[in-house]
């Protein structure tokens, strides 16, 4: 029933991908220009939230592993990016890095015990690592700064720019997570990827196909925490400033949250989640002070009944109303790949996710 | 690939009714009269923990409210309405920091009053400064506010700071019990090591001893076994230095040990509504603290007639907030400070308002009796006195004269 029908890998197809990647380049490169410094300042934070939660989907909905622990690796690059900015004289672009690896490693550690572990034990196992996180920074007083936190200098925008440093530090941020998007679609496209998938849907189906389990348990939980890292580092720079007390359960749990309802197994669904917990709290306080909890949580369980596979579900289900793309079923089909993700994460999670093939 | 565009006009629609916020909230302070300010409204923000572990601290926000539209419909102050837009950070310092933006740079505030928290001031003093927006009487008793006038010129604390307080109790230490054998509890942070940081250096020179002490943490789940191993200290004195649900319980092992220890229990943690009624007034007797505003609860306020000014206009424009929380009693006096300050203020701009910030000299009549506020362009702290209170097992009660002491 669709208006328009393309064949994947034609020129039509082409033209209309080429034509989508510039109308986002174009919006993303206009934020900075058409809105006041706070609504820059928020856009900055999706940007990193974003980043955060696309290195947990990896976990969750591609590997099918789960993290409660997601804040932890976010403080650890935080804390590595302030650390670094405070101690040494690093430029602080050197600091993102080496953010992404320290956590890259922390969760690499903590990929071996998840070996044993699956669902809800190993959902224990992390919730206990986002719990100690913020009590292991105050005991490390003389590096962390305890519960005074560190203060660090935020980049300023460099004269020749003639950008404002709220619009520089926006750029700054899309800079670091376009390639990091980038990279995660072609992961999840190639042989990793699938890799990561079939384990997830079947580890015995996975291992007959010569898949090391423990090479890719360990290899993917290291690399969301590294993406968690990134995020840290830039978290850093947007608020100059952490204490224990940014990296509580909380941010945990919304990185979760935005998983979900971006959609499980997605890479552009990592955008709408961070939309979602960076503005869904803001409204839900202008409509009730006392309620914005109360608001942001019945939201989440509306979205959670109306598109049980998050909104690029849904959208994919109403877009494919409009532009119907006719696939050839050779190896580089990434939307079927996700449209398998999609309906094998619903299974594991024990709900029906529901077709999602218009 | 096209998702991503959608989320992209997604954005920009989430977004969209923020554009007419161009120029933003910075104002050098170059123009006569500063953003936030006209002849009939000024607009004041805050952010306090709403909702989260710290909640039970929103109520200052409330109490404050309550007195500004009080105060409005009074006609303001100098004709001028205050407006004051309050968000809930839920003591996490980056949402802070999130709430300073969009007050100074949406909302368009004239200062920002009374943030509450001490990692939640720490996160936005050096953006607020940077914008030079005032940031007036913070809810927190840290020394630093008042401490570094020169780097943060827009920022004051209001009540009595930790450093202050230990002071006090020193000072009430040498008086009643000189040769005292001290065992500290403190919390292991900036307010647990200000408090006794400044108790130490307080009692240098004189017969009293500390002789043992614990720290515990925020996240810790009990106080217990840290009070049990200072009730083997063979201490004759107890210094609690702890937030609420740690009073409490401190408060509540040390009844059913046979230690009898003096017991000094911090201001933060003196609530009676809080801390004392939950393990009983009946325990809590004896126990000394400070005060240096007037507690709603306290029986000799009774008829007072600032008390019951305070008692109508709760009931009034908050009635949900409990009166007999002593929160809404200080949401209610600092707003007066900042009520004061504003009629003080020559010009409508933000460097007027600084100036009359560092030259107050006013009494207030929720203050104890002869409590005034006072600043000086050096001097910080607006309030450096208490008195000591004793807990009859019904009440707090007033002991000797106010005591002054300088954190210096």
């Amino acid at each position: 029933m669709s208006m328009l029908s393309v064949d994947r890998g034609s020129p039509k197809h082409r033209r209309l991908q080429i034509a989508g990647y510039v109308a986002l380049a174009v919006l993303a490169l206009a934020v900075p220009f058409l809105f006041g410094p706070f609504r820059v300042s928020q856009f900055t934070l999706v940007v990193i939230y974003a980043v955060a939660v696309l290195g947990l989907n990896l976990l969750v909905g591609y590997s099918g592993q789960i993290s409660l622990g997601h804040g932890a690796f976010f403080a650890v690059g935080a804390y590595t990016s302030a650390i670094l900015l405070d101690k040494t004289g690093l430029p602080y672009l050197l600091t993102i890095p080496a953010a992404g690896a320290v956590a890259f490693l922390a969760g690499f550690a903590l990929g071996v015990p998840a070996l044993r572990l699956r669902g809800l034990y190993l959902a224990l196992v992390t919730l206990a690592v986002a719990i100690a996180a913020p009590v292991l920074i105050q005991r490390f007083e003389s590096l962390t700064g305890g519960s005074q936190g560190l203060t660090v200098e935020q980049p300023k925008a460099p004269g020749w720019s003639g950008l404002a440093d709220d619009q520089f530090l926006y750029v700054l941020c899309l800079l670091v997570a376009v390639p990091l998007f980038a990279l995660a679609a072609g992961i999840v496209r190639r042989d990793i990827g699938r890799a990561l998938i079939a384990m997830r849907d079947d580890e015995t189906a996975a291992r007959t196909m010569g898949i090391d389990l423990s090479t890719y348990k360990t290899r993917a939980f290291g690399l969301s925490a590294g993406y968690a890292g990134v995020a840290g580092g830039l978290f850093t720079f947007a608020n100059g400033f952490v204490a224990p007390e940014s990296f509580t359960l909380v941010v945990s749990f919304s990185f979760l949250a935005a998983v979900v309802v971006g959609g499980l197994a997605t890479v552009a669904g990592a955008l709408f989640g961070a939309l979602f917990i960076v503005f869904v709290p803001v409204y839900a306080q202008d409509v009730d002070q006392a309620l914005s909890g109360v608001i942001y949580g019945a939201t989440l369980i509306v979205c959670m009944y109306v598109f049980r596979s998050g909104v690029m579900g849904l959208l994919r289900k109403g877009f494919g109303k409009v532009v119907e793309v006719r696939g050839s079923t050779s190896g580089r089909n990434d939307d079927e790949v996700q449209e398998v993700a999609v309906a094998g994460a619903g299974r594991s999670a024990g709900a029906d996710s529901g077709g999602v093939r218009p | 690939m096209l998702w991503l565009v959608l989320a992209g006009v997604l954005a920009l629609t989430l977004g969209a009714c923020g554009r007419d916020e161009e120029g933003g909230g910075g104002g050098g302070g170059s123009a006569k009269a500063s953003p936030g300010i006209t002849d009939t409204e000024v607009k004041l923000g805050g952010s306090y923990p709403f909702s989260g572990p710290a909640s039970a601290y929103g109520t200052i926000g409330n109490g404050a409210k309550a007195h500004f539209e009080a105060i409005n419909a009074k006609g303001g102050v100098g004709g001028r309405k205050i407006k004051f837009t309050t968000l809930d950070d839920g003591y996490e310092p980056p949402k802070a920091l999130q709430n300073a933006k969009r007050l100074i740079q949406q909302e368009q505030v004239f200062a920002l009053f009374n943030t509450l928290g001490t990692p939640n001031n720490l996160a936005i003093w050096d953006f607020v400064n940077q914008q030079k927006v005032p940031h007036l009487f913070v809810a927190t008793g840290a020394s630093v506010w008042g401490a570094d006038v020169k780097a943060h010129p827009y920022t004051i604390g209001w009540q009595p700071n930790y450093v202050t307080e230990a002071q006090v109790y020193a000072a009430y230490l040498k008086k009643e019990k000189p040769n005292a054998k001290v065992a500290v509890l403190y919390q292991n942070d900036g307010f647990g090591k200000d408090l006794l940081g400044g108790f130490e250096k307080a009692i240098g020179g004189s017969q009293i001893k500390i002789v043992d002490k614990e720290s515990y943490n925020v996240t810790d789940p009990t106080v217990a076994a840290q009070v049990k191993r200072l009730a083997g200290s063979g201490a004759d004195t107890f210094l609690n230095v702890t937030t609420p649900k740690f009073s409490a319980q401190a408060i509540a092992t040390i009844a059913k040990s046979d230690w009898k220890p003096l017991h000094i229990l911090n201001n933060v943690g003196a609530s009676k509504t809080l801390v004392l009624k939950p393990v009983g007034l009946d325990t809590a007797k004896g126990i000394v603290s400070t005060a240096y505003f007037k507690d709603p609860e306290d029986s000799q306020w009774a008829d007072d007639a600032a008390v019951k000014e305070y008692r109508a206009g709760l009931k009034k424009y908050s009635p949900k907030t409990d009166p007999n929380d002593a929160f809404a009693m200080f949401g209610w006096t600092v707003a007066e400070t900042m009520a004061k300050a504003l009629e003080k203020m020559k010009e409508p701009t933000r460097d007027s308002l600084m100036e009359a910030v560092r030259s107050l000299d006013v009494e207030q009549a929720t203050m104890l009796p002869g409590n005034k506020i006072q600043t000086g362009p050096d001097d910080g702290f607006p309030i450096e006195a208490m008195q000591i209170q004793e807990f009859d097992g019904q009440n707090w009660k007033l002991q000797g004269e106010l005591v002054e002491a300088k954190a210096k």
